[in-house]
């Protein structure tokens, strides 16, 4: 009969349990490769810039100058671009999505990246390089 | 004569999430004529081209439509490889293959449960819905997100796919095709839904050509129109036959795409059976200077993106069809003739997805 085809569903379903998840108190499903947000290191990053000039929607701005990096979570789509682009594996990207936000904010971090002290050069090593 | 009165119908219905308008002329319940009209969520994504990086734009250009992402990044990334003359190594090919049947088959189930809510089969919407959760599960498993993946790129894929996670995927597709079939099952043999769809909506073989319907649409009324047949990204080393229909009913317009749920499991387990080893990417040198028009077939049917480069890093212009814009004029000749309460039913029997339309 046409009308009982769902009947072998419904049964099934009847004695299965919920197919959801019991939100938040289950934590959301993710994976290892997840995108969830941006995470960075002001401790590593050299200022290069590159992170920026990625972005497809300008959501980081670097002013190398004040040694200042902002992202703008809200026009951050989460593309991995920047955490590709990072010679200094500065970016990271972190499986746990944000929660939603009320306001406007742009993160702000200090990059506190101080650039090594090359080794003074030994007065022998000049002489036989010349 | 009864007086005609004119309804509009959306952009905000309780039935489809997108905002298509359609002022529906009335006699009595029954429509004699609709007028569409959209235009409600333009964002302006073409012009956007001309201000992002060749490379950067293949992330707008996934996000031009939140079902077919993948399609879309895989059509604009066709476009310039074939300006360029980058020629995409296998595997790459074969996953591109893989992630564009996952997203056939969730925007399938998304629409069949969407069809069935529109009938009033709740369960059978929450059904629907639930087996797209698993896909979408591999989705996010394979590349890090469940709709808008981000792995397309000019010159092929970002991520690569394990043996053991296609090993996984492969064992999963039996009892995965097994609950698509008992979903299929009800959706093409039960009474309830045979008569709320046959005869609803006809649209003739000769007119859906006429009128340029595509995908779906024009399949279920007979036309064999499939892009997937000509044999791009690993469609061409697979085999391909498009699933038709010819009754031209809403009824034939689902079964043409519960058939095609199948036929694209059977493409996922045979790409995973054939995967070639190798590279997944090869790098890219220059700019594009050239023009193409790039086509790759979509749930909803064929998308075509016109690419133009000028040899700067900027294109100079991008020019996207979608398939929905395709099928609105088919939707206006199917209208004419059914009960306003058919109307969300007929409406949605195109698969009208209209962020994509508007871009």
């Amino acid at each position: 009969m046409g009308i009982f085809q769902m009947t072998k569903t419904v049964i099934r379903n009847l004695l299965g349990g919920p197919a959801t998840r019991q939100y938040p108190a289950v934590p959301a499903r993710t994976s290892p490769l997840t995108r969830g947000h941006v995470a960075f290191d002001p401790s590593t990053c050299r200022s290069c810039s590159l992170c920026s000039k990625r972005c497809p929607c300008e959501a980081i701005r670097l002013d190398k100058e004040a040694k200042v990096w902002e992202i703008d979570r809200m026009r951050c789509i989460a593309c991995g671009d920047c955490v590709e682009g990072c010679p200094f594996g500065s970016l990271t990207m972190e499986q746990a999505y944000l929660p939603p936000v009320v306001e406007h904010v742009v993160e702000r971090y200090t990059i506190t990246y101080v650039k090594p002290e090359k080794p003074a050069k030994k007065p022998a090593e000049e002489s036989a390089g010349a | 004569m009864p007086e005609r009165i004119i309804v509009p119908f959306g952009p905000q219905h309780p039935v489809l999430p997108e905002p298509i308008h359609v002022d529906l002329v009335l006699e009595d319940e029954k429509v004699v004529e609709a007028i569409p009209s959209i235009g409600y969520i333009h964002r302006g994504l073409e012009q956007l081209v001309q201000k992002r990086e060749y490379t950067e734009y293949v992330y707008v250009a996934e996000r031009i439509c939140g079902i077919c992402s993948f399609i879309h990044a895989l059509c604009y990334s066709q476009g310039i490889e074939h300006i360029m003359g980058v020629e995409v190594p296998d595997r790459a090919r074969y996953l591109r293959t893989i992630w564009s049947e996952c997203s056939r088959l969730h925007s399938h189930l998304l629409w069949l449960g969407l069809f069935a809510d529109s009938m009033g089969f709740e369960n059978l919407f929450m059904r629907s819905w639930q087996l797209r959760e698993s896909v979408l599960d591999v989705l996010e498993d394979t590349t890090g997100g469940r709709v808008i993946q981000g792995t397309c790129k000019v010159g092929g894929v970002r991520r690569d796919i394990g043996q053991e996670k296609l090993d996984e995927m492969h064992r999963a597709l039996d009892p995965f095709e097994q609950n698509c079939r008992d979903l299929g099952d009800v959706f093409l043999n039960d009474d309830t839904v045979k008569y709320r769809l046959q005869g609803l909506g006809v649209i003739t073989k000769d007119e859906a050509y006429d009128l340029g319907a595509a995908g779906p649409t024009a399949r279920g009324s007979g036309v064999a129109m499939d892009h997937r047949e000509t044999g791009y990204a690993a469609y061409g080393d697979l085999g391909f036959k498009p699933v038709v229909e010819t009754a031209g009913d809403c009824y034939a317009r689902c079964a043409v795409r519960v058939k095609e749920v199948y036929a694209s499991i059977d493409l996922i387990r045979r790409a995973i059976e054939e995967m070639p080893g190798g590279p997944i990417d090869v790098k890219v040198k220059g700019t594009p200077d050239g023009e193409y028009f790039s086509r790759a077939e979509q749930p909803r049917g064929e998308v075509v993106h016109y690419l133009k480069g000028d040899g700067s890093k900027h294109l100079a212009r991008a020019r996207i069809r979608t398939p929905t814009l395709a099928n609105i004029p088919p939707l206006v000749k199917m209208l004419p003739g059914a009960q306003l309460a058919d109307v969300p039913v007929v409406v949605l029997s195109i698969d009208p997805c209209i962020s994509c339309t508007e871009r």
